[in-house]
């Protein structure tokens, strides 16, 4: 069989760091290939080299056979190589049409004539079952359709090799199982796909053969029927890694979040939490399961003083924090991994250690009446990094530069070390590698057993199995159960998440929460 | 190459390209670029006289670019540096006619008014963008207008009809006997190093204190800012009130130092919008700031000696110095091939 691309030997080097050192990837026709590695191995450097985003210092690309310079990204195209970004690349305030023939538009009379474009929009979109709408505003549709709608981009100018940067890393896991169906869809229709991933589960579902990078180097490929999970994970790691987070059972003390009647709107005035009542102790982990979008970020934002509260209470420790600044809030003891990395958690221009400091940066010992002891931020940023394995150059890094699941590290190592007594975490784990899911998790379950409240909000069913003491399940605005990790399944789950009151009160959990 | 060489290197070669490009203007248009060149050299540095002239010039270009450069670091374009500045002049102006007070507080009372004025001037934009998203363009630009024809007014009133205040009085006044003696009795005043310390002052807002730290979180994410704590809506109007206070500093530059009374305007002053570009050339760093205004203040000045020495008219002059400031302000596009000549010579 053929390689439709080759890459061969690459090497790239950022300043006097080598981020991929004699990398080989060969990816066959009608394949997905999958490429594994922790974060910060160098898999979007990789990937931004076969794009013509970065140039390679070393190696070299074939395509088809032939040997290629792909100086930019507008030679990737022609070659016929898409990409899918690990961060969207789409102006939000355009149509998905728009957006789709944004740097080739096609003129008729030196007018661009989106009319004809939308049509073969939309005629792609039916050929692979993508179910876009052309005419749809960006900032009106799910992550799940943006995402399509750079799926589209890409097929819209003629790619047959496709780039697939993370693409699950965002969506829920009903938008997992469709992508995955569009990928089998894409390589019927003859495309090849690289596939960049975390999930091994999906990397074993879907792949066909898998290379493994560690470090920046390359080392080697595998067939993925002749491999499993396990193997894959101490290939990428150099070392055994556990997958079932283990933990003693919780033994939670006072309440320490209580929530009352909480009403929160969105930013339309749509009620998007509707009388909502949740209780979180010391001592124990309460994960919330439910579908993206009813009304999770909006009961973190009114926690966190992001939002406006409507009506009910909002508690920590007894003392009512309704409607307080997000800095009282966090200065009452409230920490939170925000679920946007990008929007909330960093100042991405701001240097990694900088934003190591962004909530901090105005007290002792960092500040003194209103003077920044920049030292102190370096040495507090040097300590996190060491602690978190945050893989960077160094404090002074642009926070951009970091690879995505370092800057999440990074966020993690920030919120934890300020020992709150309430930590919210929102998606912790999106776009982490196998090692860094299991630290993660293990310091959530340390906070706990040291007596701290944790309040977890995650789509991944799995992860709120392994790590909660108890399970909130949130639809439509409301808690409408709550369950135990240990007497429940994750159909039960489902089923619930979806609004199906299935349960007689048998296992009920004494009535805590509601 | 190493990145000093290049950082070394860009502004050398920028320079030296706008002047060539610039005398192929002069040559075209039939006048000696040589000649036009040396008298916009003796315009700048010809004798003790016109390089205290020059420092002179130099001293508002200054405070307007760091007033446009700490706005934009904070994530807002003020473009009513102008109107910031020409009520600055007016207020230091006024304090200076108004009343007769030991120097010791009337100097100072009348740089406190011109800041002041200049900071009323950009607290209104910044409430109106803070408390109601209008766009500070619209709002600063509204604002020039309204100083220009509000001052002009006041003008007409305080001094009777006339159109021009009575000179300030000499507790008022920056100007120094010393610089003056030194340069030939140019009007070179004191400000120059007022405007030096607030170099100074700019960067140890911006790099040493906490409020630094967050009007730069701010300018750069609106939505982590929040997220940490940081009171956004707080954080604009202080950027813009610190911007427009900067500004009016630069007003009573030219109030206290360069002509030490206040005239009505039919148009504006233009220090203002060349604030910007003063800015953008110093890559809106304070140190750069220092560089910009240099480039600009020289330039303008020395080019008011090439009609006059050299025969050649004004409008030329203008494109000439315009030109120049363009390739300077495009080095980036130099530093492009010096890095893309770097690359191929390593792939060799
Ligand atoms: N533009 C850049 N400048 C400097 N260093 C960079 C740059 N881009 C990436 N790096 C560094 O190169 C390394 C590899 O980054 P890359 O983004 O390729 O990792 P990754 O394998 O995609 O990780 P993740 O799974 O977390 O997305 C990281 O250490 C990162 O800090
Ligand atoms: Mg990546």
């Amino acid at each position: 069989m053929e390689y439709v691309i080759e890459m061969l030997n690459i090497r790239k080097e950022f300043g006097t760091f080598v981020a991929n050192d004699n990398i080989t990837l060969q990816l066959k026709k009608g394949e997905i290939h999958a490429l594994l590695g922790e974060n910060g191995a160098g898999k979007s450097t990789l990937m931004n080299v076969l794009f013509g985003l970065y140039q390679p210092e070393g190696g070299e690309i074939r395509v088809r056979g032939e040997k290629v310079d792909i100086s930019d990204p507008n030679v990737a195209n022609d070659l016929g190589i898409g990409m899918v970004h690990q961060h969207f690349m789409l102006v939000e305030n355009f149509s998905v049409t728009e957006n789709i023939i944004l740097g080739s538009e096609p003129t008729k009379y030196g007018v661009t004539n989106k009319k004809d474009a939308a049509k073969k929009v939309q005629a792609l979109s039916e050929q692979y079952g993508l179910n876009v709408d052309p005419y749809a505003i960006i900032e009106d549709i799910s992550v799940g359709m943006q995402q399509r709608v750079e799926i589209l981009k890409t097929l819209y100018r003629g790619a047959e090799i496709l780039i697939f940067d993370e693409p699950t890393a965002s969506l829920t896991p009903q938008e997992i199982t469709e992508l995955i169906q569009i990928m089998k869809r894409l390589i019927a229709e003859g495309k090849s796909i690289i596939l960049i991933t975390h999930k091994l589960k999906e990397i074993m579902d879907v792949s066909d053969r898998v290379t493994v990078i560690r470090k920046g180097q390359g080392i080697g490929t595998v067939i993925t029927s002749e491999t499993n999970p396990q193997e894959l994970a101490s290939l990428m790691v150099g070392r055994q890694v556990e997958f079932k987070t283990v933990k003693s059972p919780a033994s939670p003390k006072d309440n320490i979040l209580s929530v009352k009647n909480l009403v929160v709107d969105d930013y339309r005035g749509v009620a998007k939490v509707k009388n909502l009542n949740l209780d979180v102790r010391a001592g124990e982990i309460v994960g919330i399961a439910g579908i993206d979008g009813n009304g999770q970020s909006e009961l973190i934002e009114a926690i966190t003083g992001l939002r406006k509260v409507k009506s009910g209470t909002i508690s920590l420790h007894g003392k009512d924090i309704t409607g307080l600044k997000p800095r009282k809030v966090t200065e009452a003891g409230v920490g939170h991994i925000p679920q946007d990395r990008h929007k909330h958690g960093l100042v991405l221009d701001f240097p990694i250690g900088h934003n190591i400091s962004l909530q901090t940066y105005y007290k002792q010992p960092i500040s003194k009446s209103g003077i920044i002891d920049y030292n102190k931020i370096d040495e507090k940023a040097k300590a996190i990094i060491e602690a978190y394995d945050v893989r960077t150059q160094g404090p002074h890094e642009p926070a951009r530069a970091l690879s995505g699941g370092n800057q999440q590290k990074a966020i993690i190592g920030r919120e934890v070390d300020r020992n709150p007594e309430l930590l919210i975490a929102a998606l912790p784990t999106r776009g982490l590698d196998v090692g860094a899911i299991e630290f993660i998790h293990s310091r959530l379950i340390e906070q706990r057993d040291n007596g701290k409240a944790v309040l977890l909000i995650s789509f991944e069913l799995d992860e709120v199995m392994n790590v909660s003491d108890r399970i909130a399940v949130i639809h439509d605005g409301e808690i409408v159960d709550t369950v135990l990790p240990e007497e429940t399944t994750e159909q039960e789950l489902g089923l619930l998440m979806a609004g199906h009151a299935v349960r007689g009160s048998e296992h009920k959990e004494d009535q805590h929460v509601d | 190459m190493s990145t000093r060489a290049t950082n070394i290197l860009v502004p050398v070669i920028s320079v030296i390209l706008g002047l060539i490009v610039g005398a192929i203007i002069m040559l075209i248009s039939g006048y000696n670029p040589i000649d036009g060149y040396a008298a916009l050299w003796n315009g700048i540095f010809g004798d003790l006289y016109t390089i205290g002239e020059t420092i002179r010039q130099i001293t508002p270009y200054l405070l307007a670019g760091l007033a446009v450069a700490f706005a934009f670091r904070s994530g807002l374009f003020n473009i009513g540096v102008e109107g910031q500045l020409i009520v600055g002049w007016f207020a230091a102006a006024y304090v200076g006619v108004a009343v007769e007070l030991p120097m010791i507080i009337h100097l100072p009372l009348a740089i406190l008014a011109a800041a002041a004025a200049g900071a009323l001037w950009g607290f209104v934009p910044g409430l109106l963008k803070a408390k109601f998203h209008v766009h500070e363009v619209i709002v600063t630009i509204m604002m020039n207008y309204i100083a220009l024809h509000t001052t002009n007014a006041l003008i007409k009133t305080v001094s009777g009809g006339g159109d021009r205040t009575e000179s300030i009085f000499a507790s008022a006044s920056l100007r120094s006997e010393f610089l003056e003696n030194l340069t030939e009795f140019s009007r070179l005043h004191y400000g120059i190093i007022i405007a030096l310390v607030m170099v100074g002052v700019m960067w140890f807002i911006l790099e040493k204190t906490t409020l630094g730290f967050e009007l730069k979180a701010v300018g750069f994410n609106h939505n982590a800012s929040q997220y940490a704590g940081m009171n956004v809506n707080k954080n604009i109007i202080l950027a813009m009130v610190i911007s427009g206070a900067f500004a009016g500093l630069g007003g009573a530059m030219e109030a206290l130092g360069t002509f030490e009374y206040v005239s009505s305007k039919a148009g504006f002053t233009g220090i203002g919008f060349d604030g910007i570009a003063v800015a953008l050339l110093g890559m809106n760093t304070p140190l750069g700031v220092i560089f910009g205004a240099t480039l600009f203040g020289s330039l303008k000045y020395g080019a008011l000696n090439m009609p006059n020495a050299a025969g050649i008219p004004l409008e030329i002059v203008e494109i000439v110095i315009a030109v120049i400031i363009f390739f300077v302000a495009s080095g980036y596009i130099i530093r492009l091939f010096l890095l893309r000549a770097a690359k191929k010579k390593e792939a060799k």
